[in-house]
Protein backbone atom coordinates (compact mmCIF):
# COMPACT_ATOMS: atom_id res chain seq x y z
CA UNK A 1 0.00 0.00 0.00
CA UNK A 2 1.20 3.74 -1.10
CA UNK A 3 1.84 6.42 1.08
CA UNK A 4 -0.68 8.53 -0.66
CA UNK A 5 -3.34 5.71 -0.30
CA UNK A 6 -2.69 5.49 3.80
CA UNK A 7 -2.86 9.16 4.27
CA UNK A 8 -6.33 9.08 2.13
CA UNK A 9 -5.20 11.44 -1.18
CA UNK A 10 -7.21 10.05 -3.35
CA UNK A 11 -5.80 7.82 -5.81
CA UNK A 12 -3.98 9.46 -9.26
CA UNK A 13 -6.41 8.31 -11.98
CA UNK A 14 -6.43 9.42 -15.35
CA UNK A 15 -9.56 11.00 -14.54
CA UNK A 16 -8.00 13.37 -11.46
CA UNK A 17 -5.09 13.55 -13.39
CA UNK A 18 -6.91 15.75 -16.51
CA UNK A 19 -9.29 17.42 -13.88
CA UNK A 20 -6.44 18.91 -12.19
CA UNK A 21 -4.26 19.57 -15.17
CA UNK A 22 -7.48 21.97 -16.91
CA UNK A 23 -8.74 23.08 -13.77
CA UNK A 24 -5.16 24.13 -13.16
CA UNK A 25 -4.51 25.62 -16.81
CA UNK A 26 -7.66 27.22 -15.78
CA UNK A 27 -6.68 28.67 -12.89
CA UNK A 28 -3.14 29.41 -13.94
CA UNK A 29 -4.80 31.58 -16.74
CA UNK A 30 -6.58 33.46 -14.30
CA UNK A 31 -4.13 34.58 -12.27
CA UNK A 32 -1.26 35.34 -14.71
CA UNK A 33 -3.42 36.32 -17.54
CA UNK A 34 -4.78 39.73 -16.09
CA UNK A 35 -0.69 40.60 -15.71
CA UNK A 36 0.08 40.47 -19.43
CA UNK A 37 -3.06 41.81 -21.12
CA UNK A 38 -4.16 44.94 -22.16
CA UNK A 39 -6.95 47.07 -20.24
CA UNK A 40 -9.82 44.84 -20.84
CA UNK A 41 -12.16 47.90 -21.32
CA UNK A 42 -10.49 50.01 -23.93
CA UNK A 43 -12.27 50.89 -26.66
CA UNK A 44 -11.27 50.95 -30.05
CA UNK A 45 -12.44 52.10 -33.46
CA UNK A 46 -11.80 48.93 -35.30
CA UNK A 47 -15.18 47.40 -34.23
CA UNK A 48 -15.95 43.72 -34.54
CA UNK A 49 -13.06 42.22 -35.89
CA UNK A 50 -12.33 38.46 -35.93
CA UNK A 51 -8.99 36.91 -34.15
CA UNK A 52 -5.72 37.51 -35.95
CA UNK A 53 -2.55 39.82 -35.19
CA UNK A 54 -2.56 42.10 -32.32
CA UNK A 55 -5.92 41.00 -31.28
CA UNK A 56 -5.22 36.79 -30.52
CA UNK A 57 -9.36 36.58 -30.10
CA UNK A 58 -10.42 39.27 -31.62
CA UNK A 59 -12.28 42.18 -30.68
CA UNK A 60 -15.90 43.20 -29.50
CA UNK A 61 -18.32 45.52 -31.04
CA UNK A 62 -17.00 48.27 -29.66
CA UNK A 63 -13.03 47.02 -30.29
CA UNK A 64 -12.04 45.66 -26.93
CA UNK A 65 -9.67 42.85 -27.03
CA UNK A 66 -11.49 39.37 -26.40
CA UNK A 67 -8.66 37.62 -24.64
CA UNK A 68 -7.96 40.70 -22.36
CA UNK A 69 -11.84 40.35 -21.35
CA UNK A 70 -11.79 36.65 -20.67
CA UNK A 71 -8.51 36.68 -18.68
CA UNK A 72 -10.31 39.08 -16.60
CA UNK A 73 -12.91 37.28 -16.53
CA UNK A 74 -11.71 33.85 -15.83
CA UNK A 75 -10.48 35.85 -12.61
CA UNK A 76 -13.83 37.42 -11.93
CA UNK A 77 -15.39 33.66 -12.28
CA UNK A 78 -12.51 31.95 -10.33
CA UNK A 79 -12.69 34.76 -7.42
CA UNK A 80 -16.34 34.24 -7.04
CA UNK A 81 -15.84 30.26 -6.47
CA UNK A 82 -13.23 30.82 -4.29
CA UNK A 83 -15.67 32.78 -2.34
CA UNK A 84 -18.52 30.92 -2.18
CA UNK A 85 -16.21 27.43 -1.73
CA UNK A 86 -15.01 28.72 1.79
CA UNK A 87 -18.05 30.19 2.73
CA UNK A 88 -19.68 27.39 1.86
CA UNK A 89 -17.45 25.30 4.05
CA UNK A 90 -17.18 27.18 6.87
CA UNK A 91 -21.70 27.64 7.39
CA UNK A 92 -22.17 23.86 6.03
CA UNK A 93 -19.68 22.64 8.55
CA UNK A 94 -21.28 24.57 11.21
CA UNK A 95 -24.24 23.80 10.68
CA UNK A 96 -24.19 20.56 9.56
CA UNK A 97 -21.29 18.82 11.77
CA UNK A 98 -21.63 20.57 15.02
CA UNK A 99 -25.55 20.54 14.91
CA UNK A 100 -25.32 16.92 14.63
CA UNK A 101 -22.55 16.38 17.48
CA UNK A 102 -24.11 18.40 19.78
CA UNK A 103 -27.37 16.71 19.31
CA UNK A 104 -30.74 17.71 21.38
CA UNK A 105 -32.26 20.71 20.90
CA UNK A 106 -29.10 22.46 19.33
CA UNK A 107 -29.34 19.95 16.37
CA UNK A 108 -33.19 20.14 16.22
CA UNK A 109 -32.50 24.27 15.66
CA UNK A 110 -29.36 24.22 13.37
CA UNK A 111 -31.67 21.34 11.43
CA UNK A 112 -34.79 23.57 11.24
CA UNK A 113 -32.79 26.56 9.90
CA UNK A 114 -30.44 24.24 7.01
CA UNK A 115 -34.19 23.12 5.78
CA UNK A 116 -35.33 26.72 6.17
CA UNK A 117 -32.72 28.02 3.97
CA UNK A 118 -32.95 24.97 2.09
CA UNK A 119 -36.00 25.82 0.31
CA UNK A 120 -34.83 29.68 -0.07
CA UNK A 121 -34.33 29.97 -3.74
CA UNK A 122 -31.93 31.84 -4.67
CA UNK A 123 -32.47 33.50 -8.11
CA UNK A 124 -35.57 35.43 -7.07
CA UNK A 125 -33.97 36.48 -3.90
CA UNK A 126 -30.71 38.00 -6.05
CA UNK A 127 -33.49 39.50 -8.23
CA UNK A 128 -35.31 41.09 -4.84
CA UNK A 129 -31.48 42.04 -3.78
CA UNK A 130 -30.57 43.95 -6.91
CA UNK A 131 -33.60 46.10 -7.01
CA UNK A 132 -32.64 47.37 -3.29
CA UNK A 133 -28.90 47.73 -4.06
CA UNK A 134 -28.15 49.99 -7.43
CA UNK A 135 -24.48 49.39 -7.26
CA UNK A 136 -23.69 45.39 -6.58
CA UNK A 137 -19.59 44.13 -5.90
CA UNK A 138 -19.07 40.40 -6.81
CA UNK A 139 -18.46 39.96 -3.05
CA UNK A 140 -22.18 40.67 -2.48
CA UNK A 141 -23.46 38.00 -5.85
CA UNK A 142 -20.95 35.98 -3.87
CA UNK A 143 -22.32 36.33 -0.36
CA UNK A 144 -26.18 35.72 -1.96
CA UNK A 145 -24.32 32.72 -3.96
CA UNK A 146 -23.08 30.86 -0.95
CA UNK A 147 -26.20 31.82 1.37
CA UNK A 148 -28.64 30.35 -0.77
CA UNK A 149 -26.21 27.34 -1.55
CA UNK A 150 -24.52 26.12 1.95
CA UNK A 151 -27.72 24.19 2.51
CA UNK A 152 -27.82 21.16 0.44
CA UNK A 153 -24.04 20.61 2.16
CA UNK A 154 -24.69 21.31 5.57
CA UNK A 155 -27.40 18.01 4.96
CA UNK A 156 -25.27 15.59 3.53
CA UNK A 157 -22.71 16.56 6.37
CA UNK A 158 -25.25 16.52 9.03
CA UNK A 159 -26.16 12.71 7.86
CA UNK A 160 -22.75 11.37 8.11
CA UNK A 161 -21.85 13.36 11.28
CA UNK A 162 -24.63 12.06 12.76
CA UNK A 163 -23.19 7.99 11.98
CA UNK A 164 -19.97 8.97 13.05
CA UNK A 165 -20.64 10.03 16.01
CA UNK A 166 -22.21 6.71 17.02
CA UNK A 167 -18.88 4.86 15.96
CA UNK A 168 -17.60 2.61 18.48
CA UNK A 169 -13.77 4.68 18.19
CA UNK A 170 -16.35 7.56 19.18
CA UNK A 171 -17.78 5.93 22.49
CA UNK A 172 -14.11 4.32 22.87
CA UNK A 173 -12.66 7.96 23.43
CA UNK A 174 -15.14 9.39 25.32
CA UNK A 175 -14.30 6.31 27.47
CA UNK A 176 -10.81 7.51 27.74
CA UNK A 177 -12.13 10.56 28.82
CA UNK A 178 -11.54 12.72 25.70
CA UNK A 179 -12.88 16.17 26.20
CA UNK A 180 -15.91 16.92 23.07
CA UNK A 181 -14.20 19.76 21.10
CA UNK A 182 -11.35 17.29 20.97
CA UNK A 183 -12.85 14.32 19.48
CA UNK A 184 -15.16 16.19 17.26
CA UNK A 185 -11.93 17.72 15.70
CA UNK A 186 -9.33 14.57 16.32
CA UNK A 187 -11.66 11.48 16.26
CA UNK A 188 -14.20 12.70 13.39
CA UNK A 189 -13.44 15.47 11.63
CA UNK A 190 -10.59 13.75 9.66
CA UNK A 191 -12.68 11.01 8.60
CA UNK A 192 -15.28 13.80 7.24
CA UNK A 193 -12.47 15.47 5.12
CA UNK A 194 -13.25 13.27 2.09
CA UNK A 195 -16.82 14.58 1.95
CA UNK A 196 -16.30 18.11 2.61
CA UNK A 197 -14.07 18.48 -0.44
CA UNK A 198 -16.00 17.03 -2.35
CA UNK A 199 -18.71 19.36 -0.79
CA UNK A 200 -16.74 22.06 -1.72
CA UNK A 201 -15.50 21.45 -5.14
CA UNK A 202 -19.32 20.78 -6.22
CA UNK A 203 -20.24 23.92 -4.13
CA UNK A 204 -17.25 25.97 -6.46
CA UNK A 205 -18.90 24.26 -9.39
CA UNK A 206 -22.35 25.38 -8.48
CA UNK A 207 -21.47 29.38 -8.09
CA UNK A 208 -19.54 29.65 -10.99
CA UNK A 209 -22.40 28.24 -12.88
CA UNK A 210 -24.73 30.09 -10.59
CA UNK A 211 -22.94 33.20 -11.06
CA UNK A 212 -22.56 33.32 -15.10
CA UNK A 213 -26.46 32.24 -15.07
CA UNK A 214 -27.11 35.81 -13.20
CA UNK A 215 -24.79 37.59 -14.79
CA UNK A 216 -26.00 36.41 -18.15
CA UNK A 217 -29.72 37.76 -17.21
CA UNK A 218 -28.00 41.07 -16.20
CA UNK A 219 -28.91 40.39 -12.42
CA UNK A 220 -24.93 40.11 -11.59
CA UNK A 221 -22.08 42.42 -10.50
CA UNK A 222 -22.06 45.07 -12.01
CA UNK A 223 -18.75 46.87 -13.75
CA UNK A 224 -17.10 43.42 -12.94
CA UNK A 225 -15.70 40.71 -15.51
CA UNK A 226 -16.94 36.84 -15.68
CA UNK A 227 -17.44 34.57 -17.88
CA UNK A 228 -21.49 35.59 -17.55
CA UNK A 229 -20.93 38.93 -17.75
CA UNK A 230 -19.30 38.45 -21.14
CA UNK A 231 -21.82 36.29 -22.32
CA UNK A 232 -24.18 38.80 -21.22
CA UNK A 233 -22.44 41.58 -23.47
CA UNK A 234 -22.03 39.48 -26.75
CA UNK A 235 -25.77 37.95 -26.62
CA UNK A 236 -26.54 42.16 -26.39
CA UNK A 237 -23.68 42.52 -29.27
CA UNK A 238 -25.89 39.93 -31.31
CA UNK A 239 -22.62 38.19 -31.59
CA UNK A 240 -24.49 34.69 -32.75
CA UNK A 241 -26.19 36.92 -35.41
CA UNK A 242 -22.84 38.79 -36.58
CA UNK A 243 -21.34 35.50 -36.36
CA UNK A 244 -19.12 36.52 -34.34
CA UNK A 245 -17.86 33.59 -32.03
CA UNK A 246 -14.87 34.59 -31.12
CA UNK A 247 -16.98 36.50 -28.81
CA UNK A 248 -19.09 33.94 -26.48
CA UNK A 249 -17.57 30.63 -27.67
CA UNK A 250 -14.45 31.21 -25.53
CA UNK A 251 -16.11 31.95 -22.37
CA UNK A 252 -18.64 29.39 -22.68
CA UNK A 253 -15.85 27.01 -23.84
CA UNK A 254 -13.89 27.86 -20.52
CA UNK A 255 -17.26 27.76 -18.22
CA UNK A 256 -17.75 23.90 -19.57
CA UNK A 257 -14.17 23.48 -18.83
CA UNK A 258 -13.87 24.59 -15.54
CA UNK A 259 -16.99 22.97 -14.75
CA UNK A 260 -16.12 19.15 -16.39
CA UNK A 261 -12.62 19.60 -14.78
CA UNK A 262 -14.22 19.94 -10.86
CA UNK A 263 -16.29 17.66 -12.10
CA UNK A 264 -14.04 15.35 -12.70
CA UNK A 265 -11.95 15.89 -9.72
CA UNK A 266 -15.02 15.78 -7.73
CA UNK A 267 -15.77 12.07 -9.33
CA UNK A 268 -12.03 10.75 -7.81
CA UNK A 269 -12.69 12.04 -4.41
CA UNK A 270 -16.12 10.42 -4.55
CA UNK A 271 -14.52 6.94 -4.90
CA UNK A 272 -12.52 7.21 -1.83
CA UNK A 273 -16.36 8.12 0.23
CA UNK A 274 -17.37 5.06 -1.69
CA UNK A 275 -15.13 2.41 -3.18
CA UNK A 276 -17.75 0.30 -4.71
CA UNK A 277 -17.85 3.72 -7.34
CA UNK A 278 -14.14 2.59 -8.46
CA UNK A 279 -15.45 -0.96 -10.07
CA UNK A 280 -17.85 0.72 -11.75
CA UNK A 281 -16.00 2.37 -14.27
CA UNK A 282 -15.98 1.27 -17.99
CA UNK A 283 -12.55 0.47 -17.55
CA UNK A 284 -12.46 -1.57 -14.31
CA UNK A 285 -15.49 -3.69 -16.12
CA UNK A 286 -13.45 -4.22 -19.07
CA UNK A 287 -11.34 -6.53 -16.90
CA UNK A 288 -13.95 -8.62 -15.94
CA UNK A 289 -14.40 -10.03 -19.34
CA UNK A 290 -12.98 -13.65 -20.76
CA UNK A 291 -9.88 -13.19 -22.09
CA UNK A 292 -9.54 -14.50 -25.98
CA UNK A 293 -8.04 -17.82 -24.87
CA UNK A 294 -10.75 -18.26 -21.93
CA UNK A 295 -13.42 -17.70 -24.80
CA UNK A 296 -12.47 -20.13 -27.01
CA UNK A 297 -12.30 -22.65 -24.36
CA UNK A 298 -15.79 -21.66 -23.25
CA UNK A 299 -17.11 -22.20 -26.80
CA UNK A 300 -15.60 -25.62 -27.32
CA UNK A 301 -16.78 -26.63 -23.88
CA UNK A 302 -20.80 -25.79 -25.60
CA UNK A 303 -20.00 -27.59 -28.84
CA UNK B 1 -7.46 -1.93 44.03
CA UNK B 2 -11.44 -0.75 43.46
CA UNK B 3 -14.70 -2.14 44.03
CA UNK B 4 -17.45 -1.17 41.95
CA UNK B 5 -21.14 -1.85 43.12
CA UNK B 6 -24.27 -1.56 40.79
CA UNK B 7 -27.19 -0.67 43.34
CA UNK B 8 -31.01 -1.37 41.91
CA UNK B 9 -29.87 0.15 38.73
CA UNK B 10 -32.54 1.05 36.31
CA UNK B 11 -32.53 2.11 32.58
CA UNK B 12 -35.72 2.86 30.78
CA UNK B 13 -35.94 4.30 27.21
CA UNK B 14 -39.75 5.93 27.21
CA UNK B 15 -41.34 3.53 27.74
CA UNK B 16 -39.39 0.25 27.28
CA UNK B 17 -37.38 -1.14 30.19
CA UNK B 18 -34.21 -2.26 28.87
CA UNK B 19 -32.87 -2.76 32.59
CA UNK B 20 -34.66 -3.26 35.63
CA UNK B 21 -33.03 -3.45 39.27
CA UNK B 22 -29.74 -5.04 38.72
CA UNK B 23 -27.54 -4.64 41.41
CA UNK B 24 -23.97 -6.85 41.37
CA UNK B 25 -21.01 -6.04 42.49
CA UNK B 26 -17.35 -6.74 40.75
CA UNK B 27 -14.40 -6.86 42.92
CA UNK B 28 -10.44 -6.68 42.32
CA UNK B 29 -9.44 -10.53 40.95
CA UNK B 30 -12.74 -11.78 39.95
CA UNK B 31 -14.17 -11.90 36.81
CA UNK B 32 -18.06 -11.56 36.47
CA UNK B 33 -19.66 -13.08 33.55
CA UNK B 34 -23.07 -11.55 32.08
CA UNK B 35 -24.77 -14.01 30.40
CA UNK B 36 -28.20 -13.21 28.08
CA UNK B 37 -29.45 -13.33 24.64
CA UNK B 38 -29.44 -10.33 22.39
CA UNK B 39 -31.56 -7.05 23.49
CA UNK B 40 -31.43 -8.67 27.24
CA UNK B 41 -29.52 -5.63 28.42
CA UNK B 42 -26.45 -6.69 28.64
CA UNK B 43 -24.63 -4.39 26.68
CA UNK B 44 -27.10 -1.05 28.43
CA UNK B 45 -25.66 -2.45 31.94
CA UNK B 46 -22.37 -1.61 29.94
CA UNK B 47 -22.77 1.32 29.39
CA UNK B 48 -24.35 3.00 32.45
CA UNK B 49 -21.36 1.60 34.07
CA UNK B 50 -18.87 3.82 31.25
CA UNK B 51 -21.01 6.40 32.17
CA UNK B 52 -22.07 6.97 28.44
CA UNK B 53 -26.13 6.68 29.66
CA UNK B 54 -27.66 8.28 32.44
CA UNK B 55 -29.68 5.11 34.98
CA UNK B 56 -33.11 6.32 35.30
CA UNK B 57 -33.34 4.92 38.79
CA UNK B 58 -30.31 3.05 40.69
CA UNK B 59 -26.60 4.28 41.34
CA UNK B 60 -23.48 3.13 40.72
CA UNK B 61 -21.00 3.40 43.82
CA UNK B 62 -17.45 2.86 43.40
CA UNK B 63 -15.78 2.06 46.83
CA UNK B 64 -18.93 3.05 48.34
CA UNK B 65 -19.04 6.31 47.06
CA UNK B 66 -21.46 7.89 44.67
CA UNK B 67 -20.18 8.43 41.15
CA UNK B 68 -19.76 11.79 40.04
CA UNK B 69 -20.58 13.41 36.80
CA UNK B 70 -18.35 16.28 36.65
CA UNK B 71 -14.94 17.05 37.92
CA UNK B 72 -11.95 15.70 38.97
CA UNK B 73 -14.03 12.64 40.40
CA UNK B 74 -15.72 11.86 37.54
CA UNK B 75 -12.13 11.82 35.60
CA UNK B 76 -10.64 9.40 38.13
CA UNK B 77 -13.82 7.64 37.36
CA UNK B 78 -13.01 7.38 33.89
CA UNK B 79 -9.78 5.86 34.62
CA UNK B 80 -11.01 3.06 36.95
CA UNK B 81 -13.52 2.24 34.51
CA UNK B 82 -12.34 0.74 31.00
CA UNK B 83 -13.84 -1.50 28.31
CA UNK B 84 -12.83 -3.26 25.19
CA UNK B 85 -15.74 -3.21 22.62
CA UNK B 86 -17.39 -5.78 20.72
CA UNK B 87 -15.75 -4.95 17.18
CA UNK B 88 -12.80 -4.44 16.43
CA UNK B 89 -13.24 -3.22 13.41
CA UNK B 90 -15.01 -0.38 14.67
CA UNK B 91 -14.01 0.50 17.53
CA UNK B 92 -10.48 1.52 16.07
CA UNK B 93 -10.59 5.10 14.12
CA UNK B 94 -9.80 4.41 10.12
CA UNK B 95 -7.74 7.59 10.14
CA UNK B 96 -4.91 7.22 13.16
CA UNK B 97 -2.22 5.22 13.95
CA UNK B 98 -2.15 2.34 16.46
CA UNK B 99 -0.09 4.67 18.54
CA UNK B 100 -2.16 7.17 18.84
CA UNK B 101 -4.90 5.08 20.17
CA UNK B 102 -2.57 3.92 22.98
CA UNK B 103 -0.99 7.52 23.62
CA UNK B 104 -4.00 9.51 24.21
CA UNK B 105 -5.32 7.30 27.13
CA UNK B 106 -2.23 7.64 28.68
CA UNK B 107 -1.29 11.40 28.32
CA UNK B 108 -4.88 12.10 29.63
CA UNK B 109 -4.31 10.29 32.67
CA UNK B 110 -0.89 10.63 33.35
CA UNK B 111 -0.22 14.24 32.23
CA UNK B 112 3.08 14.47 34.62
CA UNK B 113 4.72 12.16 31.45
CA UNK B 114 6.83 13.34 29.21
CA UNK B 115 7.01 12.60 25.14
CA UNK B 116 9.76 10.20 25.05
CA UNK B 117 7.96 8.13 28.70
CA UNK B 118 4.92 8.25 26.93
CA UNK B 119 5.93 6.54 24.17
CA UNK B 120 7.84 3.98 26.18
CA UNK B 121 4.36 3.26 27.64
CA UNK B 122 2.58 3.06 24.10
CA UNK B 123 5.25 0.38 23.24
CA UNK B 124 5.52 -1.70 26.17
CA UNK B 125 1.23 -1.93 26.40
CA UNK B 126 1.65 -3.54 23.07
CA UNK B 127 4.34 -5.58 23.72
CA UNK B 128 2.24 -6.85 27.19
CA UNK B 129 -0.70 -7.77 24.14
CA UNK B 130 1.68 -9.81 22.68
CA UNK B 131 1.65 -7.41 19.43
CA UNK B 132 5.55 -7.41 18.73
CA UNK B 133 7.45 -5.85 17.37
CA UNK B 134 5.83 -2.71 19.70
CA UNK B 135 7.91 0.29 17.37
CA UNK B 136 6.22 -1.03 14.04
CA UNK B 137 2.66 -2.01 15.10
CA UNK B 138 2.90 1.34 16.48
CA UNK B 139 3.23 2.84 13.15
CA UNK B 140 0.49 0.90 11.79
CA UNK B 141 -3.12 1.95 10.64
CA UNK B 142 -6.07 -0.63 11.82
CA UNK B 143 -6.78 -1.05 8.33
CA UNK B 144 -3.19 -3.28 7.92
CA UNK B 145 -4.33 -5.33 10.96
CA UNK B 146 -6.31 -8.59 11.54
CA UNK B 147 -9.01 -8.84 13.44
CA UNK B 148 -7.36 -10.49 16.66
CA UNK B 149 -4.96 -7.92 16.11
CA UNK B 150 -7.22 -4.90 16.21
CA UNK B 151 -9.13 -6.28 19.25
CA UNK B 152 -5.31 -6.64 21.10
CA UNK B 153 -5.01 -2.59 20.30
CA UNK B 154 -8.38 -2.41 21.92
CA UNK B 155 -7.14 -4.24 25.10
CA UNK B 156 -3.78 -2.47 25.46
CA UNK B 157 -6.21 1.04 25.07
CA UNK B 158 -8.45 -0.32 27.64
CA UNK B 159 -5.31 -1.14 30.10
CA UNK B 160 -3.57 2.01 29.16
CA UNK B 161 -5.10 4.64 32.14
CA UNK B 162 -4.21 1.19 34.20
CA UNK B 163 -8.21 0.69 35.35
CA UNK B 164 -9.46 -1.20 38.25
CA UNK B 165 -12.09 -2.52 36.28
CA UNK B 166 -12.14 -3.80 32.70
CA UNK B 167 -15.76 -4.07 30.81
CA UNK B 168 -15.42 -6.86 27.75
CA UNK B 169 -18.52 -6.45 25.78
CA UNK B 170 -18.13 -9.49 23.96
CA UNK B 171 -14.82 -9.57 23.37
CA UNK B 172 -14.31 -12.28 20.52
CA UNK B 173 -17.77 -12.75 19.52
CA UNK B 174 -16.29 -10.96 15.90
CA UNK B 175 -13.43 -12.31 15.75
CA UNK B 176 -12.26 -16.12 14.10
CA UNK B 177 -12.65 -18.83 16.07
CA UNK B 178 -9.12 -20.26 16.20
CA UNK B 179 -8.42 -16.70 17.65
CA UNK B 180 -10.82 -16.38 20.30
CA UNK B 181 -9.14 -18.79 22.58
CA UNK B 182 -6.17 -16.48 22.59
CA UNK B 183 -7.59 -13.33 23.05
CA UNK B 184 -9.60 -14.42 25.94
CA UNK B 185 -6.15 -16.27 27.54
CA UNK B 186 -4.61 -12.76 27.01
CA UNK B 187 -7.51 -10.91 28.87
CA UNK B 188 -6.79 -13.47 32.22
CA UNK B 189 -3.64 -13.20 31.84
CA UNK B 190 -3.66 -9.34 32.21
CA UNK B 191 -6.37 -10.23 34.84
CA UNK B 192 -4.44 -12.00 36.84
CA UNK B 193 -1.02 -9.79 36.67
CA UNK B 194 -3.42 -5.84 37.18
CA UNK B 195 -5.61 -7.83 40.23
CA UNK B 196 -8.52 -6.63 37.70
CA UNK B 197 -12.36 -6.54 38.22
CA UNK B 198 -13.63 -7.80 34.97
CA UNK B 199 -17.11 -7.63 33.88
CA UNK B 200 -17.24 -10.22 30.97
CA UNK B 201 -20.38 -9.73 28.91
CA UNK B 202 -21.38 -12.52 26.52
CA UNK B 203 -23.72 -15.10 25.52
CA UNK B 204 -21.68 -17.89 25.07
CA UNK B 205 -22.09 -20.14 28.36
CA UNK B 206 -18.84 -22.27 27.51
CA UNK B 207 -16.42 -19.25 27.64
CA UNK B 208 -18.13 -17.65 30.63
CA UNK B 209 -17.92 -21.04 32.86
CA UNK B 210 -14.28 -21.24 32.08
CA UNK B 211 -12.88 -17.86 32.18
CA UNK B 212 -15.28 -16.22 35.29
CA UNK B 213 -15.79 -17.21 38.72
CA UNK B 214 -19.44 -15.54 39.16
CA UNK B 215 -22.26 -15.82 36.21
CA UNK B 216 -25.12 -13.75 36.33
CA UNK B 217 -27.92 -14.64 33.69
CA UNK B 218 -29.87 -11.67 32.19
CA UNK B 219 -33.37 -12.16 30.71
CA UNK B 220 -35.69 -8.96 29.54
CA UNK B 221 -33.59 -6.70 31.69
CA UNK B 222 -33.41 -8.75 34.99
CA UNK B 223 -31.07 -10.90 36.62
CA UNK B 224 -32.56 -14.38 36.53
CA UNK B 225 -30.21 -16.16 38.01
CA UNK B 226 -26.44 -15.40 39.84
CA UNK B 227 -24.04 -17.43 41.50
CA UNK B 228 -20.93 -19.51 41.28
CA UNK B 229 -19.88 -20.01 37.84
CA UNK B 230 -20.18 -24.24 38.11
CA UNK B 231 -23.38 -23.91 39.99
CA UNK B 232 -25.15 -22.16 37.61
CA UNK B 233 -24.42 -24.28 34.01
CA UNK B 234 -24.16 -27.44 36.39
CA UNK B 235 -27.85 -26.93 38.17
CA UNK B 236 -29.53 -24.03 35.97
CA UNK B 237 -32.83 -22.81 37.96
CA UNK B 238 -34.19 -20.70 35.97
CA UNK B 239 -36.03 -21.76 32.61
CA UNK B 240 -33.87 -19.52 30.25
CA UNK B 241 -30.81 -20.50 31.81
CA UNK B 242 -31.77 -23.89 31.18
CA UNK B 243 -32.52 -23.27 27.65
CA UNK B 244 -29.03 -21.74 27.12
CA UNK B 245 -27.62 -24.95 28.50
CA UNK B 246 -29.13 -26.94 26.44
CA UNK B 247 -28.39 -25.19 23.35
CA UNK B 248 -24.74 -25.60 24.31
CA UNK B 249 -22.94 -28.01 22.41
CA UNK B 250 -22.55 -30.71 24.54
CA UNK B 251 -19.99 -33.72 22.67
CA UNK B 252 -20.19 -35.99 25.83
CA UNK B 253 -23.88 -36.12 26.06
CA UNK B 254 -23.80 -36.31 21.88
CA UNK B 255 -21.74 -39.19 22.39
CA UNK B 256 -23.52 -40.71 24.55
CA UNK B 257 -26.82 -40.67 22.82
CA UNK B 258 -25.05 -41.99 19.91
CA UNK B 259 -23.87 -45.53 21.61
CA UNK B 260 -27.21 -47.06 22.89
Amino acid sequence: MSAARVRGLPPMTAKLAAGLLIGGFVVLFGLLGPLVVQDPSRVDDIGLTGPGSGHWLGTTQTGQDVLAQLAYATRGSLTVGAIVGVLTLLLSAFFGIVGAYAGGWVDEAFSLFTNVMLVIPGLPLVIVISSYVPDKSLLLVSLVLSLTGWAGSARVLRGYTLSLRNRDYVLASRVAGERRWRILGVEILPNLIPLLASQVVFAVIFAILGEAGLSYLGLGASGSFTWGTMLYYAQNGLALRLGAWWWFIPPGLLLALFGAALSLVNFSIDEIINPKLRNQTRAARRGWRMSRAQLEKAKEATL
Amino acid sequence: MTTVEARGLGKRYRKFVAVDDVSFTLEPGRTTALVGQSGSGKSTIAKLLLQLERPTSGQILVDGEPVARRGAAAAAYRRTVQMVFQDPYASLNPFHSVGHHLERPVRLHHRELTGPQVRERVLHLLERVRLTPAEEVARRRPHELSGGQRQRVAIARALAPEPGILIADEPVSMLDVSIRLGVLNLLADLQREEQLAVLYITHDLATARHFSDDILVMYQGRIVERGPADDVIINPRHEYTKLLAEAAPNPERRIKNLQP
